[in-house]
């Protein structure tokens, strides 16, 4: 059905998440919605993959595309997870939309040996010109009205690096993109979307 | 659903068997026969069957009426035929009666043929184990090394489970539904009321009724009243009968609200039907499953060899088999890397849900099936 994924077919996010995840490796993706990731890369580095999903949709759509799907509250903790049973634990962009942000973090670095964090940069430069004019900013990643957004958690890179540190967590790789496009010069002003490989320090 | 996508008019079919079974409680019924009904076509390389388990009180007779005219289809027909959810244009689809049943499988009301008797309290006290070895019996008789995959509700659950503990090979898919990996103590306790209710009926006869020319009908329907007290949630049962009063309050003892009303139909419907043997041997079932036991209490270690990929379900107002136990199921899947997929379905009809047809339910089970592949080889 899947088999014959192209690389282009995908997010840029999922291309650089493909390169922090080993092949043939032990993938848990927590919001997993309809399970694209799970499936890209099953397809491209065969891993074994589950997703952890609340919705009903997300949850039929990936029974639907044959991918292993729990269906839980990521709100409610890791509890049916093993200490260190999974290579990676993956959180993309659902960080901002958790209330337990940092339990959330927690539980991951305890299930995973190494955790991806994605989430939108609170800090982009788009966002802070919207609210220098006096407006709560609306933007592709963020498509919400300050009335109807799930997004209760939001962060900028540099207070996301600052949560690591306190938290005794080592900072593998991060990459900042716009656009599809990395960002390597002043990342917190002109990166769109931050994506973190962590692991327990 | 329409009438059109009903499996029509089926015939039940029995298979005798002269090889004695060795039973878990170390007894061995001689022979035995089980009574089944098909459903779809049986492919050329016999890939594509699924094995239906029934619950406490199922039967064989799953899908499909016995007449053109028959105002009651099988238990399970809203899920069963031509187009629906589990296809019958694809899958073969094997329904049968547990041994110790009272629809023509060997059971206590059913005939000893060493003594020409109704067996009674000698019907020995049969396992989900002992079950499933005898499922796995019909399956050599009818030509069927794997199944696409086992289903079952509840009691049928805990067989499903089995199947793949003990016939790994055997089965490809098992669909578990609104079960758990063994009892509670308070889930135990509400069979145990059961059975004493039908055992210190006067009628009971210490299980040979048969010979007395009576029944046990009193214990079986209170019996059955509680069961339908535990299979709907507070919810449901608040929605559909509430406090209301049927004619008027009569300062008796008679039924005055409608609570009572559909509990008092629902245990004289069921004790005219079933026997009292029966249920209590199927109580027993529920209450001796539990593959852990062997392993410490490690379910994980239990389902190690399990090879067959999982589907668990379990619904949100559930109470008698909560979530909570079905995530039981999960955690010792995903510890043995198996597999697996789990839904925690939102509805309202507590236990009974899983005979339902949730809307969202079915596209859970229609989706999983549909995947399944029966063109192996």
């Amino acid at each position: 059905m899947h088999n014959n994924v192209k690389i282009t077919d995908f997010r840029q996010d999922f291309a650089i998440i493909a390169n922090w995840v080993k092949f043939g490796s032990k993938v848990l993706d927590l919001g997993c919605g309809d399970g694209q990731l799970l499936q890209f890369l099953r397809s491209s580095l065969e891993i074994k993959g589950y997703g952890v999903e609340k919705d009903d949709a997300n949850l039929l759509a990936c029974i639907q595309n044959s991918t292993n799907v729990i269906q839980m509250d990521l709100e409610d903790g890791l509890s049916g997870f093993e200490d260190q049973s999974f290579d990676t634990v993956v959180l993309s962009q659902t960080l901002q939309a958790m209330r337990n942000t940092e339990k959330i973090v927690l539980e991951m670095l305890r299930v995973g040996q190494e955790i991806i964090v994605t989430f939108p940069n609170f800090g982009y430069w788009r966002n802070r010109w919207q609210i220098t004019a006096g407006r709560m900013p609306v933007s592709k990643t963020l498509p919400y009205q300050w009335y109807d957004t799930p997004n209760v958690h939001l962060c900028t890179i540099h207070d996301f690096d600052a949560f690591c540190y306190n938290h005794q967590i080592e900072i593998i790789e991060r990459k900042v993109i716009t656009d599809g496009k990395e960002v390597s010069f002043m990342p917190n002003m002109l990166g769109n979307l931050a994506m973190y490989r962590l692991k327990a320090r | 659903m329409s009438e059109n996508n009903s499996v029509g008019v089926v015939t039940p079919q029995t298979a005798h068997f002269n090889v004695p079974l060795k039973l878990r409680s170390g007894q061995i019924l001689p022979q035995y026969d089980l009574v089944y009904e098909t459903y779809g076509t049986l492919n050329a390389e016999k890939s594509n069957a699924i094995l239906i388990c029934h619950a406490l009180s199922g039967n064989h007779h799953v899908a499909g009426k016995y007449s053109e005219d028959d105002k009651y289809p099988g238990w399970w027909d809203n899920l069963i035929g031509p187009g629906k959810p589990l296809d019958t244009n694809r899958f073969f689809v094997i329904g049968l009666n547990n041994l110790g049943g009272c629809h023509g499988s060997s059971g206590p009301s059913s005939i000893n043929p060493e003594t020409g008797k109704r067996w009674g309290s000698d019907f020995p006290i049969l396992t989900v184990e002992d079950w499933v070895d005898s499922q796995a019996h019909l399956l050599d008789h009818l030509g069927i090394t794997q199944l696409a995959a086992v289903i079952g509700g509840s009691l049928g659950g805990m067989q499903a489970l089995q199947w793949t503990i003990a016939y790994a090979d055997r089965v490809r898919h098992a669909l578990i539904i609104a079960s758990a990996p063994n009892l509670t103590a308070q889930n135990m306790a509400f069979n145990e009321v059961a059975r004493q209710a039908i055992i210190t009926d006067p009628e009971f006869h210490n299980g040979d009724y048969y010979e007395h020319g009576v029944v046990p009908r009193r214990g079986l329907r209170i019996a059955r009243m509680l069961g339908h007290i535990t299979y709907l949630s507070d919810d449901v049962m608040g929605e559909k009968f509430g406090r209301k009063i049927k004619d008027t309050i009569k300062y008796s003892f008679d039924v005055e609200f409608e609570m009572e009303s559909y509990l008092r139909y629902q245990g004289d419907k069921f004790a005219g039907s079933f026997d009292a043997n029966t249920y209590l041997r199927m109580t027993r079932a529920l209450d001796y499953y539990d593959p852990a036991l062997a392993f410490n209490g490690d379910l994980s270690k239990a389902l190690s060899k399990a090879k067959a990929e999982f589907l668990v379900l379990s619904f949100t107002s559930d109470w008698r088999f909560s979530p909570t136990r079905s995530r039981e199921i999960v955690k010792a899947l995903l510890d043995n890397e198996s597999t697996v997929s789990y839904a925690e379905v939102t509805a309202a009809h507590g236990h009974d849900a899983f005979l339902m047809p949730d809307a969202h339910y079915h596209a859970i089970l229609r989706s999983y099936l549909s995947n399944i592949q029966t063109d192996i080889d």
